[in-house]
């Protein structure tokens, strides 16, 4: 069957990133380069208050003593952090909030990569906050979330408008000491967005955020802050996506997640930075911290990812389920296709009592693509009743790629009940036949069963996304068997 | 800090005791002995012993053990030992060939080397390699990668004997050999073993291997075994570790398995202090199959973590790895497995699950299955549980006039039984069942199956 399939994985390995193109801007960037001089200049362009600052040149002081992190299943190439652009935004008024000042290329940009800013045309029950390079372009619907309270706006708006709770909840999750990157992105984070549900709110639409590295030898450093009081519910979405570049590009963000009592939070991905091209060159580095508490009890925070772009996947979207009864939940697909190397996973750190959590992770790997799922389960000491429930399975589409697991499951508490179940496998020579029997070419049966595979996880996510989640995964993948 | 600076110490402790010693070593033992201890020594000076440090050994802390004040001797202590006293060693109905190691060294309670009917070769290890240099050369420190494990590197340069088991080609009949490692010594003692089993092409073997502390001292044990199964061979292994709780063992072992071979592994810990079993498997043969199995029952402070790693280096083998514990007081366990499918070794099937029940709120147990696959063709999967008998269970039992004891020791031994099924020794299954049965009821104690009759601490 390896005969018929040639062509098909030259063809798919072939395809052209679909969201490589470069938008040809005015740039108001940084020098190259990381220093405490550089992380002053990033401040004030930012206008940001001092005790902003003061939190970064904490964390870059932090960040200096710290040692490169070598314990996962990746390759990466040393990066010079002194030969990196940490601040670029594109060259325009002053954004002012408003449609009409937006400069129209930058609209051009975010409407190719089918986001309009303009909230007339946009698809109903989605609000969208825009951004490039270093900073937010456009948040929509901002006035009218406001009406009921919500607060959705751009990190660095967030910073000058509601100091009071970043300054609370900003690093509660995710300190600048707790990793490499984490310390890095403190210190020279530049935009994102900030979301805050008062309390017994439910988000009347999805809100997402659009990511785009546009400007070369920059990197990405976004903050992502949302804070559900009690009783609300939000769910969030993230997209993005870079142009193709031969340079490889760092992009080290960091999301925390506050769910205070019976709140619920949903937070979906779909990352599809640019994974560079089929002998490796160029691609996004992808370093992130994501992390959710679950603060109340009966609080849930589910954690949806699709990752299909990226040269280099570093990431472990985790809950602390600190509340009892609360809910923690991950839910992904990743796949490397080509060169790229994807060492992902979560973390559920059970401490309240009754706390569940349940972890589903679809690894797809073609080409030559290295696949890792690595994740820990942790019930200390007090959760009585904590539950939990893996399933990893990995599906090897190659015979040059690897699939693999490493899971920590770390029982403290004899009342747990805490299960792991992985599976490696290929797709079955006799699920093909029974397609090609049935009038279905190779490359559809293919892409049929890969996406009944992601299935699962695919079903998370919110409608429209699920569609493009989709499309994507057909174009990462469909077809590349061997 | 404190820790860092101390393993310092101890390290160079270890590495003086070898310069120290090392004319002694040399002139006492065979030139495949020697011939490696300069570079093993090398090695242990770069890894030093494990600690949490590395991933490997992050749920036992064996500087500590190491730490404590124990006596070590480069040559043989005599100590007088009634070969009578190991009757509670007998396995009704097995007629077994006997090697006895006393703290290491094989005892001579029958010929050093002796050649069996059959062409079976059995006896100490310090004697073979002074008999068969060559047959040694051949297979001693092959499989034992000294340059990866600090444990390791420490035995090899101080080897000096152990046990030495020969199956010639198409050889081996069904009488199994026991091998007793006694611990027996008037004061605290580390002790070290290398043992070296052969399991030529077409041959049959079976092992049992009894770890017994005949006094109460604290003793630390670091052993390597090197196994060597090769085409068509198959192999029976099981290690039955029951030691007072004051013994730690560090025990390291290294199958090789060649075409179409078959091994089963099979580790079974009733009793003993810290404990940490290494198990490397390599099928470096097509069609060779390998189970690796595990039963820990652990109470009071005990530590048991099993740790094993399965390489698949060619293509159409078959592993399966089943590790099962039930935890109780304030034990901790630990499992590690790792699979490994090298990019080569398509239609490879490897099984691993772990199981482990936690008895009480302080009993503590992290698992780690992993999986490494670079092949696509292959079909692996892993499992593993933390959970606590079944209350629908029990509850089922009592409804039917079972007490909670009773029901609670049989849903245990129920649990214990699926890794004691796989043991193709009937005599040697039936005394095991009965070792854990009684285990699981609190009447195995160490004292009960110690001659001593010491009434010291158990």
């Amino acid at each position: 069957m390896n005969g018929d399939q040639d062509p098909i994985i030259n063809q798919v390995t072939q395809r052209e990133y679909k969201y490589g193109f470069i938008t040809v801007l005015d740039n108001d960037a940084l020098p190259k380069g990381l220093n405490e001089d550089i992380i002053c200049q990033l401040s004030a362009k930012k206008d940001e208050p001092e005790w902003m600052l003061e939190i970064r040149l904490k964390a870059f002081r932090y960040w200096l003593t710290m040692k490169l992190p070598e314990w996962a299943h990746l390759k990466i190439p040393v990066i010079d952090y002194q030969d990196i652009i940490y601040y670029s935004a594109p060259k325009s008024k002053k954004p002012t909030g408003r449609f009409e000042d937006v400069d129209p290329e930058l609209l051009k940009t975010f409407d190719k990569l089918g986001i309009p800013l303009d909230e007339q045309k946009h698809l109903s029950g989605f609000a969208v906050d825009a951004v490039m390079d270093s900073i937010s372009v456009k948040t929509t619907f901002k006035e009218s979330l406001a009406d009921v309270g919500i607060i959705f706006s751009s990190f660095s708006d967030a910073v000058r408008e509601h100091p009071d709770l970043i300054r609370k909840y900003m690093g509660s999750v995710v300190p600048y000491r707790d990793n490499f990157y984490a310390a890095l992105n403190s210190a020279v984070f530049s935009d994102g967005s900030f979301v805050f549900i008062p309390k017994g709110v439910r988000c009347p639409m999805e809100l997402s955020t659009y990511f785009r590295i546009n400007a070369a030898n920059t990197g990405q450093f976004e903050r992502t802050l949302i804070v559900a009081e009690e009783g609300a519910y939000v769910s969030y979405l993230e997209g993005c996506t870079a142009p193709k570049r031969d340079k490889n590009q760092l992009h080290a963000a960091i999301v925390e997640i506050v769910a205070h009592t019976d709140a619920e939070v949903k937070y979906s991905t779909v990352q599809n930075w640019y994974p560079g091209d089929k002998n490796g060159k160029g691609g996004i580095y992808n370093f992130v911290t994501k992390r959710g508490i679950c603060l109340g009890d009966r609080s849930k925070i589910s954690w949806t990812q699709v990752e299909t772009g990226s040269a280099v996947t570093w990431k472990y979207p985790s809950c602390i389920l600190r509340g009892d009864s609360s809910v923690g939940e991950f839910y992904s697909v990743a796949v490397t296709n080509n060169h790229q190397q994807a060492d992902t996973g979560t973390k559920m750190i059970h401490i309240g009592k009754n706390t569940h959590s349940t972890i589903v992770s679809k690894g797809i790997s073609a080409g030559k693509g290295q696949n890792s799922y690595r994740g820990l389960v942790r019930v200390s000491k007090n959760a009585e009743n904590a539950r939990n429930y893996s399933q990893c399975d990995s599906l090897l589409l190659g015979d040059q790629c690897g699939a693999h697991t490493f899971p920590y499951i770390e029982v403290d508490n004899q009342s747990a009940i805490v299960e792991h179940e992985a599976t490696t496998s290929k797709i079955g020579e006799d699920q093909i036949f029974y397609c090609n029997q049935r009038g279905i070419d190779t490359e559809t049966a293919i892409g049929l069963i890969v996406n009944g595979y992601a299935r699962e996880v695919l079903n998370k996510l919110p409608m429209e996304f699920a569609v493009e989640a989709q499309k994507l995964l057909q174009i990462s993948l469909e077809g590349s068997i061997g | 800090m404190e820790a860092v600076s101390d393993k310092h110490i101890l390290d160079n402790q270890l590495t003086d005791w070898y310069f120290d010693n090392r004319d002694q070593l040399i002139s006492s033992s065979s030139s495949v002995f020697n011939s490696l201890r300069p570079a093993a020594m090398e090695s242990f000076r770069k890894l030093g012993i494990p600690d949490r440090s590395l991933e490997n050994y992050k749920s036992t802390d064996i500087p500590k053990v190491f730490l404590s004040p124990l006596n070590r001797y480069i040559g043989q202590r005599k100590i007088l030992f009634a070969v009578e006293d190991l009757f509670h060693c007998d396995i009704p109905e097995l007629d077994t060939e006997l090697i006895l190691l006393v703290n290491g060294w094989f005892y001579e309670n029958r010929p050093k080397l002796q050649v069996l009917p059959g062409g079976m070769i059995i006896g100490s290890m310090s004697e073979a390699a002074k008999q068969y240099p060559d047959l040694l050369k051949q297979h001693y420190s092959k499989y034992a990668d000294y340059e990866k494990d600090g444990l390791v590197a420490l035995n090899t340069a101080f080897a000096q004997d152990g046990t030495f088991i020969f199956v010639p080609r198409g050889a081996g009949n069904d009488r199994a050999i026991q091998i007793v490692n006694v611990l027996l010594s008037p004061e605290d003692l580390f002790v070290q073993h290398r043992n070296l089993v052969i399991v030529e092409d077409n041959a049959t073997a079976k092992v049992v291997v009894c770890d017994h502390s005949l006094s109460a001292h604290h003793f630390l044990t670091n052993s390597v075994t090197e196994i060597y199964v090769g085409p068509n061979a198959h192999l029976d292994y099981f290690k039955l570790q029951n030691e007072n709780n004051n013994s730690n063992q560090i025990s390291t072992s290294f199958v090789h398995q060649e075409r179409s071979s078959d091994a089963v592994f099979n580790t079974i810990t009733l009793h003993g202090g810290l404990i940490r079993n290494n198990v490397f498997t390599r099928l470096n043969g097509e069609g060779a199959s390998n189970q690796t199995l595990g039963l820990f029952l652990m109470d009071k402070t005990q530590h048991v973590d099993s740790y094993t790693f399965v390489d698949h280096a060619v293509p159409n083998c078959t592993s399966r790895q089943s590790f099962k514990g039930i935890l109780d007081d304030q034990a901790t366990g630990a499992f590690t497995g790792r699979i490994l499918v090298r990019p080569q070794a398509q239609k490879t099937q490897a099984y691993q699950v772990n199981n482990n029940i936690l008895l009480t709120n302080d009993a503590r147990m992290s698992t780690k299955p992993q999986l490494e696959i670079y092949a696509d063709d292959v079909k692996c999967s892993h499992g593993a549980t933390v959970g606590q008998l079944d209350q629908n269970a029990i509850f089922y039992l009592q409804s039917r006039g079972i007490s909670i004891r009773e029901a609670r020791l049989l849903l245990m031994y129920a649990f214990g039984h699926e890794i004691l099924s796989k043991i193709t020794v009937d005599p040697l299954r039936e005394r095991l069942a009965d070792l854990v049965d009684k285990r699981l009821r609190g009447e195995l104690t160490r004292c009960n199956s110690c001659p001593l009759h010491c009434q010291e601490t158990c």
